[in-house]
């Protein structure tokens, strides 16, 4: 059933929704060259296997690096290391939002109020410069998966309020109550009759979570702190500035990256806000008039 | 009485605890670190020469007791916040002689000029672009103005302050590649025009960025407010437009901009940091930018705690305006 309901709701989105269909497009072919990366010829940590310095020609389409390597290639695992540091981040940082959310949203009371305050002051703490301290003491032990659960670490605070909000409003619905009466314990009321309603919410926000984890990944790595030896949109943009690619008029190196980035976040971007205008009530209900007409129409 | 009872006294107990928190982060975080930070700086000292074992060990000593590695943990955790209650950030160690507190100090006015003055730019920019663009939906300039925001917004800092920076020194010089300003400090034509100048592009990547964000939210907020009834009265009672948006519907809509300013405070300073070692400019950010080249820890550590001190603070003043723009907050 659940199946049946996503598959629902992909359609409507497609259909009502052009940042949808722009998104979504997008992210397919991020989705590509991402999945292009396990048919790479070379190994991501080849070096001098084509010639090196060439700018973009019909052999190599975005080029090769001082290192000798094919800038496409690369790409495409700069992409899938990018993708999977944020999404494990995202991950990690909803999942502790989740939690969070659901204890201090079901339990209310004290324990509320402790855990929010605590929760708002850290909303109020800069990250950039916590992350940039953490990376700088980390230095040379950073790896793929560190960056990615330090990202997740420092990134729920935000989410877990808009769950707190949704949990409290959802307790006090009638099937609440139900379910309390019928012996459901504290647990299995949140996570089987609460979490399908957070679903959706946690979808548009994850994106959220996606777009933060991608530019610190990027600025961490532009600033020498993250795993310098795996290829990621940050890492790229680092070597070319380490050979000084725009003085030697090198530009493809660094254009790959940029282009690659904005394309990600702008796909991720466009997903979400098509999310959230789906799950806003008031166009939903306009959504549902149209439905009716064109149904009615067929009827007649 | 109630104001402060209901309103400041509990905002000013969360300032508090942001303190707290981020002071014990701050203390914490390097006594995890597997890299034990006396160890690393005896190892660049000895790197190009060789020292007496003896006077290695004082020299180790000394460093325990500069970075307050003695004792135990609680001992230290004491002593740290004597420090930071003095407002001693103890020594860099990149430029040993100089203490933290001295490089900050010199940096730290860059930043507030820059960032003081983007995000009084952005949000204005921000809310008035937003309302209007709310208000009138369907104009060619406020969807053309939407799209393009909505293609901007989710750019990372420094990928746009980056393209700017290409765009702009590179492949088009109008603009200075390092930041700052020119000759001596004075309060001359010729000196504040060469700090707006060298300024410029700086600002631009945070405004940028920050507009974009407010842009959306003012817009989102003023579509909502349109619809309520007294702005039909008001069109009924026909009001002039440009009364009924700016004095009625947007004024509504500031509250929780306000709100929302004070929480993003900490991004737009991470911003900040980001656009200032870009384009070089002699902010906060290039001085943690150098002390990370140069594994400065002390200094890092002095940056992070006084940038949430500061956030906490300024996030604190701009809430304390709420009850000026809010009467309900104020008369209650």
């Amino acid at each position: 059933m659940a199946n049946d309901v996503l598959r629902a709701t992909i359609r409507d989105l497609f259909r009502f929704s052009l940042s949808f269909r722009f998104g979504s497009i997008i992210l397919m072919i991020v989705g590509i060259l991402l999945l292009l990366s396990f048919f790479s010829p070379f190994e991501s940590d080849d070096r001098r296997v084509v010639p090196r310095n060439k700018p973009p020609s019909q052999e190599f389409i975005l080029g090769t690096t001082g290192n000798g390597q094919d800038g496409f290639w690369l790409l495409t695992f700069a992409i899938r290391n990018t993708l999977m540091v944020s999404g494990l981040a995202v991950l990690i940082g909803r999942s502790i939002a989740v939690m969070l959310g659901m204890i201090t949203g079901y339990l209310g009371g004290k324990t509320d109020r402790v855990i929010s305050s605590i929760v708002d002051s850290i909303i109020v703490i800069p990250r950039l410069p916590l992350l940039i301290l953490i990376a700088a003491i980390l230095r040379g032990e950073m790896t793929v998966l560190s960056l990615a659960l330090l990202l997740g670490v420092l990134d729920w605070a935000h989410p877990s309020k808009r769950y707190r909000a949704m949990i409290l409003s959802l307790r006090e619905r009638e099937f609440t109550h139900t379910a309390i009466f019928s012996g459901m314990n504290a647990l299995k009321v949140v996570v089987q009759e609460h979490l399908p309603f957070l679903i959706p919410l946690l979808l548009a926000d994850a994106v959220a979570g996606f777009l933060w984890a991608i530019g610190m990944e990027v600025t961490l790595s532009v600033l020498g702190l993250s795993d310098l030896s795996a290829p990621s949109i940050g890492t790229l943009i680092f070597w070319g500035n380490y050979h000084h690619a725009l003085l030697r008029r090198r530009v493809w190196i660094l254009a790959a990256p940029i282009a690659a980035s904005v394309l990600m976040v702008v796909g991720f971007y466009l997903v979400s806000l098509s999310l959230s205008e789906y799950l806003d009530p008031r166009t939903r209900l306009s959504r549902l008039t149209v439905g009716e007409q064109i149904d009615g129409g067929k009827a007649g | 009485m109630t104001l402060l009872k209901e309103f400041i006294l509990p905002r000013f107990a969360q300032w508090l605890i942001v303190i707290f928190v981020g002071v014990t982060i701050t203390f914490i975080i390097p006594r995890l670190s597997p890299v034990n930070p006396v160890n690393e700086a005896l190892a660049r000292v000895q790197m190009y020469q060789n020292i007496d074992p003896e006077a290695v060990q004082i020299m180790r000593a000394t460093l325990l007791d500069l970075y307050g590695l003695e004792g135990s943990v609680l001992e230290q955790y004491i002593n740290f916040w004597k420090r930071v209650l003095k407002g001693d950030l103890g020594p860099s160690l990149a430029s040993f002689p100089m203490s933290v507190n001295q490089l900050i100090g010199v940096s730290i006015g860059w930043t507030i000029g820059l960032l003081g003055t983007s995000i009084l730019i952005a949000w204005t920019l921000g809310v008035t672009l937003g309302s209007l663009a709310g208000y009138y939906p369907n104009r060619w300039w406020s969807e053309g103005l939407e799209k393009s925001l909505i293609t901007v917004y989710p750019v990372p800092y420094y990928i746009l302050a980056f393209v700017l920076l290409m765009a702009f020194t590179f492949y088009l010089p109008i603009f200075p590649l390092i930041g700052g300003a020119r000759g001596t400090a004075a309060l001359t034509w010729e000196y504040i025009s060469s700090v707006l100048y060298h300024g410029f592009l700086p600002a631009l990547s945070i405004v940028i960025g920050a507009t974009a964000h407010r842009f959306i939210m003012a817009k989102a907020l003023t579509t909502t407010e349109k619809s309520s009834d007294y702005v039909q009265y008001a069109q009924m009672a026909a009001l002039p437009e440009r009364k009924i948006l700016f004095f009625y519907v947007t004024r509504n809509t500031l509250l929780p901009q306000v709100t929302d300013l004070s929480l993003s405070l900490g991004a737009l300073f991470g911003g900040a940091l980001i656009a200032e070692f870009v384009f070089g400019y002699p902010g906060i950010g290039t001085t943690m930018y150098t002390a990370i080249n140069n594994g400065d820890y002390n200094a890092i550590m002095g940056i992070t705690l006084l940038s949430i001190v500061g956030i906490a603070t300024a996030s604190l003043l701009i809430d304390l305006i709420y009850p000026l723009i809010d009467p309900r907050v104020r008369y209650r």
